[in-house]
């Protein structure tokens, strides 16, 4: 995880690492933190592909209100990932067009 | 519009104003400890510069929004300002420090890395423009809240130059 | 349904605010907030506060709330908090608030009095590319690092050099990370002058009469082409290209007010307090004679300013409600419209003292 070590003015106070998936691949991140952020820690930035242009989106407000960073999260779409914590072996997918929904899954 | 004033739209001092006047000379020359420049020329809602003066050098203000005056008698150069002000413009300069051709500032610093004492650093302008070099004579925390207060020494002559310093390793 | 005597929408410095004062009056409280932490942007503030003594100036914006948290925490048995809950709708018909818990967990609750603190969102800027991730709000930036530890890049663009582009640059350069260069479409920088001086002096370049061209980068943002523009706003034909992984824009703020329109209060659009706002009175109470209004919500404005109006907030609510007496609510009314009227006694207030005159009313016709 790239974090910031050292700073003047904060000592930041980081919850119990665990390890989630991100499109397969395994990753740290401190429980409770937004999944977003976590991603960020590792160098993800692509959070999502737009159903038309299919254009990279990724994270852009961190309060929960544009939509930016939508994301597959245990396999339910459309989950904003900068207010939704991350848990112990959460997968985080990127996200495709516009997801599909349970009840319509195969 | 002037190349002055452009630089002081983009938060460049290029002259005295009002709120960021030099201290009178005589006085300056002998009061050990040095005296407070306070660079503050724009009203804004702020007083703890006057608020945390031990002396009452910094006056009273009338309204909140007024500048900082200085009663430059009663100013020790004690640097509480320097360490309290949000803005980061309250800078005591000490001209009876060492031999005639250097002088001691006292500056506000808030980044990383830290200097150690005896440090040499690059002293920089208001544009970031390293000017000298400077000695690190003293780190302290007056507050407690980590925004430090460093002593370095500089050449006198750039007294009204230098504003910031910055760590070279 | 849940039922409450007072519904604080919003946990930032005002919603905060308004909760403690209500409280401290005597009201029961329901606080809801849509982040995972209370406290707002203060949470995110490493800067001392400008104001007076009453304001907690010098003091960081993080202690701020942390001092603020700690009020709260006297009052855990008048304010009863939902974090990571959205208030998602205002029901005319029963005056009903729905929430939601995360993404999925609803509720609906019933409230006395309701108080608006929803803060703000930012602006964007059109230009080409401006989907590319690597070009984030300032808000999202400071969450990254002061709130979660992560840099947001290597190398920043900052677009506007208002307050908070100013703040956030600093912010940067203290978590290491370099600014390439502050972008700002106006002649003069919009925020403190004293903010501008402090990244100046370290070396920082501030392109006044510029704007962002566009963005570079295929999948993420690898740099970004500013212009030179004139004094009407048109492009000069000088360009400069910079290389950066973060175009971080602070070009303003609008508040947020989806729910002050649900419920019908009267909203006016002042361009001085950055966009539509809800018509109050002098304690803040909108023309929805159970809602009140207070912080960005109210108009963009400093926190410090935002604290004071939700006390005013708060006052006015128990007051409605007939908790506390009646000298007392005047004295602390008093008290805080002295201190707001002097926060906005400034150069940057002035703006702010135009648009409030606009939107507010002496008191509502009963």
């Amino acid at each position: 995880m790239n974090l910031i070590e050292k700073h003047p003015i904060i000592d930041f106070k980081h919850g119990k690492k665990v390890t989630f998936s991100f499109d397969g691949k395994e990753m740290e991140g401190f429980e409770g933190d937004p999944i977003a952020a976590a991603l960020h820690a590792n160098g993800v930035r692509i959070y999502r592909e737009t159903p038309i242009k299919e254009q990279t989106r990724g994270f852009f407000c961190a309060i929960g209100k544009c939509s930016s960073c939508f994301m597959v999260v245990d396999g339910v779409p459309n989950v904003r990932t900068c207010v939704t914590p991350l848990k112990v072996g959460m997968r985080v997918e990127t996200q495709r067009g516009k997801g599909v929904i349970a009840m319509d899954a195969e | 519009m002037s190349e002055n004033e452009k630089l002081f739209n983009g938060g460049v001092l290029t002259e005295a104003r009002k709120g960021a006047i030099e201290p009178p000379k005589d006085l300056w020359e002998r009061k050990k400890n040095g005296l407070v420049i306070i660079e503050c020329p724009q009203r804004i809602p702020c007083n703890p510069c006057h608020t945390s003066c031990p002396t009452g050098a910094v006056k009273a203000f009338k309204d909140i929004n007024d500048q900082p005056e200085i009663d430059y008698e009663k100013c020790t150069g004690c640097a509480r300002c320097v360490a309290i002000c949000p803005g980061l413009a309250c800078f005591v300069v000490d001209l009876t420090w060492g031999g005639n051709d250097v002088a001691l500032m006292k500056l506000p610093y808030e980044m990383l890395p830290l200097p150690e004492e005896g440090d040499t650093v690059d002293c920089l302008n208001r544009l970031g423009e390293a000017v000298a070099k400077g000695k690190i004579v003293k780190i302290a925390e007056l507050m407690n809240d980590r925004t430090k207060v460093v002593q370095v020494e500089v050449p006198r002559s750039l007294v009204m130059n230098i504003r910031t310093i910055r760590v070279v390793k | 349904m849940r039922q409450t005597e007072v519904l604080v929408i919003g946990g930032g410095p005002a919603g905060l605010s308004a909760a403690l004062e209500a409280a401290s009056l005597g009201c029961d409280v329901t606080l809801v907030d849509s982040d995972l932490a209370l406290g707002g942007q203060l949470i995110k503030q490493t800067h001392k506060f400008f104001g007076s003594k009453e304001e907690r100036a010098g003091t960081r914006g993080f202690k701020i709330s942390e001092m603020l948290l700690e009020e709260l925490h006297g009052y855990k048995d008048k304010i009863k908090v939902h974090t990571n809950c959205t208030a998602t709708g205002y029901y005319k018909e029963d005056g009903v608030i729905s929430c939601v818990i995360g993404e999925e967990k609803y509720f609906r609750i019933q409230a006395k009095k309701i108080v608006m603190a929803t803060g703000a969102q930012e602006r964007l800027l059109p230009f080409p590319k401006n989907h590319l991730p690597g070009v984030y709000g300032a808000g999202a930036v400071q969450t990254l690092m002061n709130v979660y530890g992560v840099a947001p890049g290597e190398k920043v663009i900052m677009v506007g050099a208002g307050n908070i582009g100013l703040i956030v640059s600093y912010q940067l350069m203290q978590a290491g990370v370099e600014i390439a260069g502050i972008v700002e479409a106006m002649d003069k920088i919009g925020g403190y002058w004293v903010h501008a001086a402090k990244i100046r002096r370290m070396g920082v370049p501030i392109y006044l009469r510029h704007t962002i061209k566009e963005a570079i980068g295929d999948q993420i943002v690898k740099g970004a082409v500013i212009q030179e523009i004139n004094d009407k706003f048109q492009p000069t034909g000088t360009e400069i290209k910079i290389d950066a992984d973060i175009i971080c824009m602070a070009v303003g703020l609008t508040p947020t007010c989806e729910i002050l329109w649900q419920a019908g209060c009267k909203m006016i659009y002042v361009p001085q307090l950055c966009g539509h706002v809800a018509q109050r009175d002098m304690n803040m109470r909108t023309s929805h004679p159970d809602i009140w209004v207070a912080g960005d919500a109210a108009g963009i404005e400093e926190a410090s300013a935002a604290m004071v109006e939700g006390r005013i907030a708060g006052v006015g609510v128990a007051k409605s409600l007939g908790h506390g007496n009646a000298s007392e609510q005047a004295k602390r009314l008093e008290d805080y419209k002295g201190r707001i009227a002097d926060l906005r006694g400034g150069e940057v207030g002035q703006k702010i003292c135009q648009g409030l005159k606009v939107c507010t009313v002496n008191q509502w016709e009963v």
